[in-house]
């Protein structure tokens, strides 16, 4: 996150403000200096690099920008990166393990639950987010659990179908 | 000793074959337009116009300048020095990159920043001020077109009004006559709304020109990359050869990809002017108040019928409003594109159509939102006059319906605006829907309810569809043919890659297509790559929107795939030391006819392409084929919904929906089930919720997902797909046809229908879409019809 501006002989350049944070992502402890007015979903796009949160609305609508941030799920567009100060973050990158797939990974794929893939990590994250705490909803209850995010593919049918078949898959795990 | 291979267990056609592409998507790993990131990559922002209608008399771009980290501030004056203040539309209008003279509508591109990181550029387009003179504004075609309007398009010679064109289609004097002669005429007038694509991911560009090659490459949210690269070429009058575009993965498209968009054109000159890369991603008020909408347009029509129910003859008029610019993306010969696809499905003898379209002080467009180019309305204002006739006649919808359809065994049928229908099983559709929707038993419980007070409704919606322009005789845009392509490399192994002209943004196209190769030569899918989107390596191709891919590229896949098979039976010839007439095909396996134990597999005949091929024959193993089809394809569906409708509130909710789609043979039925999932949501969420308007002043109400509603997984509902009936398409070389959006197409008036049947008591013909609960009050409380038409009605 280094910036280089053009002096042009004034203080403008000095004057802008950095904050340094620390903050865990999948696992991992990093510090960053950050611009206070930086979003969450920036720093994790452009400063992690990890892409697979996107940005749809920028209005806290679509949740394309899904992640965890100590368990819960937060569209990250609408929360500084100062905010994330000591917090823990979860993205979709951190689902998968080296040798295989989270549950949930593995239900979209098996029941067509994405088509352009652009709304898939953040639904996947907000599912997370409630198999957590809810390992057997009904349908019904990951209809309201995803509610917050939008997909103009799917017709959502199969994304609960795949919500449900991670569940299932996550409790057979833990018998 | 060789054996023909399974079909399905290799992932031919019919496998629902789990897709290829998720595997890098549900891990995030796409690679989206933004995801993208070049060395020395600057970021763009847009400055939009506040006002929809309004003289710029100055833009001070002095303190933009002065933010540190600010390299470029482009305004149209500069545009306009390099001849680019102005491009050409898709529909041979001009269309304003940045604004010189005025701005048109709101929330056009005034200004653009190029700066170090985006919120830099942001920092600075506010920065930027723009002295503005208000003028009057028009936002819908009764304004357009009443006395002493102002002109929008001054800026065009010969152009002393608001009309864009006049057209018409069909037989006016044989209508006239049939009008003449009908014991009964029935009458429809409604509205279309403007509504919006709005694909999760905007739409957005990296330009990154290199001056040491004088290379130009364009990574872009489009959806027709080859379009894309020669308008470039017009536009900016580069050499084509030194432009490359590329589409990376599309965040959903639905035809809001299509256009060029002044930000395109924006990041190239930037890229050019400052040699760095340029990153330009729209925001989604940017991309919701500016880029490609669909409908808005007023249909009224006519119908003449016989006392028994038959459909003498059909009268439409159409009024379009186009915005400021006419950039409709659709056909050259066709003004208001497929609408005359109307009634297709129905024997009627003659009809005719009328169209005008106008300009307004709203954002261009006219893109087919997953539709075939207007085939939404055409199909809407179908359905819903089919109700409303049947309800004239005192008949019922579903025979009414029934009497009227092209019967099976008159295929190839001529449509009165002239199309020609190549095959279907209406009425097996029919009965296999009301089967499911369990008719006969919820008109009873229908009366029931009513005797109770309970307002029960069902509606019925067919449609068809011409999928899969051209053939090239009749369909161009900008004079381009619409033609595809496909190329397949078969390497030594026997692996393969296949590259396309078209582009998917989430259709599936790298797991079917190597679905038609399988089919083709016996190449298991797994072994064949699909590759899109590239024009520095794809064959050209127009691109994937209004359901062509299947229709015209997968043709081309199979196509080229029978080339192969055909290079691979003279190697087999070869190799199994017969002359090429005494060999048989089977799947993956050439034979001799009187010895089928002597064979070799395709991918043996691939081995000897490269290393063992008979004196005198080219090496290598590939091929491009461009397909150019015979017809359109015409897919087929019926859709039933069941309602109820709380007199109380206006609330309804959806009880039952079931989708019969006809859409020929299915390559991987559990895709083709995605896109009818995805059409009949897109289809509820018009008839619910969907829909963009504007205030007097010409202010866009809906330009954010908190005015603008899309459905969650809450309010949708499930639906119940059939897959019964298979009427394949005659000429296409697997039988197929297109159906990514006929469920969109065919799903509205589904919806509309069963509301309106639910109130039929209350008299009210029309509810214009969305239906909203206020409107639906309305309706049933004061038992008039409601229009909703912008500007945003008086009484809201």
């Amino acid at each position: 996150m280094t910036m280089v501006y053009a002096d042009r002989g004034d203080d403008t350049a000095a004057e802008v403000p950095l904050r340094r944070i620390k903050f865990t992502v999948n696992g991992e402890k990093k510090i960053a200096e950050v611009e206070p007015r930086l979003l969450l979903a920036h720093l994790i796009r452009q400063g992690l690099r990890l892409t697979g949160t996107h940005t749809g609305c920028d209005t806290t609508n679509c949740g394309a920008c899904t992640v965890l941030v100590d368990g819960q799920a937060v569209k990250s567009c609408t929360m500084l990166a100062v905010q994330a100060d000591g917090r823990e973050i979860q993205t979709v990158e951190g689902l998968a393990t080296a040798s295989e797939l989270h549950p949930l990974q593995e239900g979209f794929k098996e029941e067509h639950g994405l088509q352009c893939g652009f709304c898939t990590p953040g639904m996947m994250m907000a599912a997370k987010a409630l198999l957590d705490r809810n390992p057997d909803p009904t349908e019904e209850e990951v209809r309201w659990a995803l509610s917050g995010n939008l997909c103009r593919c799917t017709g959502y049918q199969n994304i609960v179908k795949s919500v449900l078949w991670a569940a299932e898959k996550l409790r057979a795990q833990a018998d | 000793m060789s054996q023909a291979v399974d079909e399905i267990k290799i992932g031919g056609i019919g496998a629902s074959r789990k897709r290829v592409e998720d595997n890098r998507f549900i891990r995030g790993k796409g690679n989206y337009t933004d995801d993208i990131v070049l060395p020395g990559m600057l970021h763009m922002e847009i400055l939009r116009s506040p006002l929809a209608h309004a003289r710029i008399k100055s833009i001070d771009a002095t303190k933009a300048w002065d933010i540190p980290g600010v390299h470029l501030v482009l305004t149209g004056e500069m545009m306009a020095t390099r001849n680019l203040a102005w491009m050409p539309t898709l529909s041979y209008d001009t269309q304003a990159v940045l604004a010189t003279d005025k701005v048109r509508f709101q929330g056009q591109e005034v200004a653009c920043v190029i700066a170090d990181d985006p919120y830099i550029a942001k920092d600075a387009c506010e920065a930027i001020v723009v002295d503005y003179e208000p003028l009057p504004v028009i936002v819908n075609p009764c304004q357009a077109v009443a006395d002493g309007a102002p002109v929008i398009r001054d800026d065009k010679e010969n152009q002393p009004d608001n009309v864009i064109y006049d057209w018409e289609v069909g037989d006016r004097d044989g209508t006239d006559r049939a009008f003449a002669a009908a014991d009964l005429v029935s009458k429809l007038e409604l509205h279309y709304p403007r509504s919006h694509p709005s694909p999760i991911e905007c739409c957005g560009s990296i330009a990154d020109f290199n001056r040491a090659t004088s290379k130009l490459t364009v990574y872009m949210t489009t959806q027709a990359p080859h379009i894309i690269r020669a308008a470039v070429a017009m536009v900016a009058e580069l050499p084509e050869h030194m432009i490359r575009i590329i589409s990376p993965d599309i965040g959903g498209g639905f035809g809001n990809k299509v256009p060029v968009y002044p930000g395109y054109v924006c990041s190239i000159l930037a890229s050019i002017l400052l040699e760095r890369p340029v990153k330009w991603i729209e925001d989604k008020s940017g991309n919701l108040i500016s880029t490609g909408f669909a409908r808005d347009v007023y249909l009224k029509g006519e119908m003449a019928l016989r006392r028994n129910g038959k459909i003498l003859a059909v009268r439409m008029h159409t009024d379009a409003d186009h915005g400021a610019f006419f950039s409709d993306a659709q056909p050259s010969k066709f003004k208001i594109g497929l609408m005359h696809s109307a009634f297709a499905a129905y024997d009627i003898p003659v009809a005719h159509l009328t169209a005008r379209g106008t300009y307004s002080n709203k954002a261009p467009g006219g893109v087919a939102y997953r539709c075939s180019f207007r085939v939404t309305e055409a199909m809407f204002f179908q359905e819903r006059m089919m109700q409303a006739a049947a309800a004239d006649l005192g008949m019922d919808q579903a025979a009414f319906r029934r009497m009227n359809f092209v019967p099976d065994e008159a295929f190839p049928h001529r449509t009165p605006f002239g199309f020609l229908t190549d095959s279907g099983q209406y009425a097996k559709c029919l009965d296999v829907g009301l089967k499911a929707a369990d008719y006969e038993n919820f008109r009873r419980q229908q009366a029931e309810a009513r005797s109770r007070g309970r307002l029960l409704g069902l509606g019925i919606s067919t449609m068809t569809e011409p999928l899969g322009a051209g053939n090239s005789r009749e369909y161009d845009i900008l004079g381009i043919k619409m033609f595809d392509s496909a190329e397949l490399k078969v390497h030594m192994t026997g692996k393969a890659i296949v590259r396309t002209g078209a582009r998917g943004q989430g259709q599936g196209h790298e797991t079917t297509w190597a679905q038609i190769v399988a089919h083709e030569l016996g190449i298991p899918a797994e072994d064949v790559v699909v590759e899109e989107g590239d024009t520095d390596t794809a064959p050209f191709g127009m691109g994937t929107y209004a359901s062509r891919s299947t229709p015209v590229a997968g043709a081309a896949v199979a196509m080229v795939s029978r080339k192969i098979r055909a290079k691979a039976r003279k190697l087999a010839a070869h190799l199994l030391e017969v002359s090429e007439e005494d060999i048989e095909w089977e799947l993956g396996r050439f034979y001799v006819r009187s010895a089928p134990d002597r064979g070799v597999t395709i991918q043996e005949c691939a081995v000897a392409a490269y290393a063992n091929m008979p004196d005198g024959m080219e090496p290598g193993l590939d091929a491009t084929a461009y397909y150019d089809p015979p017809n359109l394809t015409w897919p087929f569906a019926v859709y039933i919904v069941t309602v109820e409708v709380d007199p109380e509130t206006g609330v309804w909710d959806v009880l039952n929906m079931v989708a019969v789609d006809d859409c020929g043979v299915r390559i991987n039925p559990m895709i083709v089930e995605g896109q009818i999932m995805g059409g009949l949501t897109e289809a509820y969420a018009m008839s619910n919720m969907q829909f963009i308007t504007f205030d007097a002043d010409g202010n866009c109400v809906g330009a954010n997902y908190m005015d603008y509603l899309l459905p969650t997984a809450w309010e949708t509902p499930g639906f119940e797909l059939h897959s019964e009936v298979v009427t394949p398409c005659p000429h296409h070389p697997i039988g197929a046809k297109g159906i990514g959006e006929c469920a969109a197409v065919g799903g509205p008036a589904a919806f509309v229908n069963a509301v309106l049947d639910a109130i039929k008591d209350t008299g009210v013909r029309n509810i214009d879409m969305p239906l909203l609960p206020d409107r639906v009050w309305e309706a049933v409380t004061y038992r008039r019809d409601v229009s909703g038409a912008p500007p945003v009605r008086s009484d809201d």
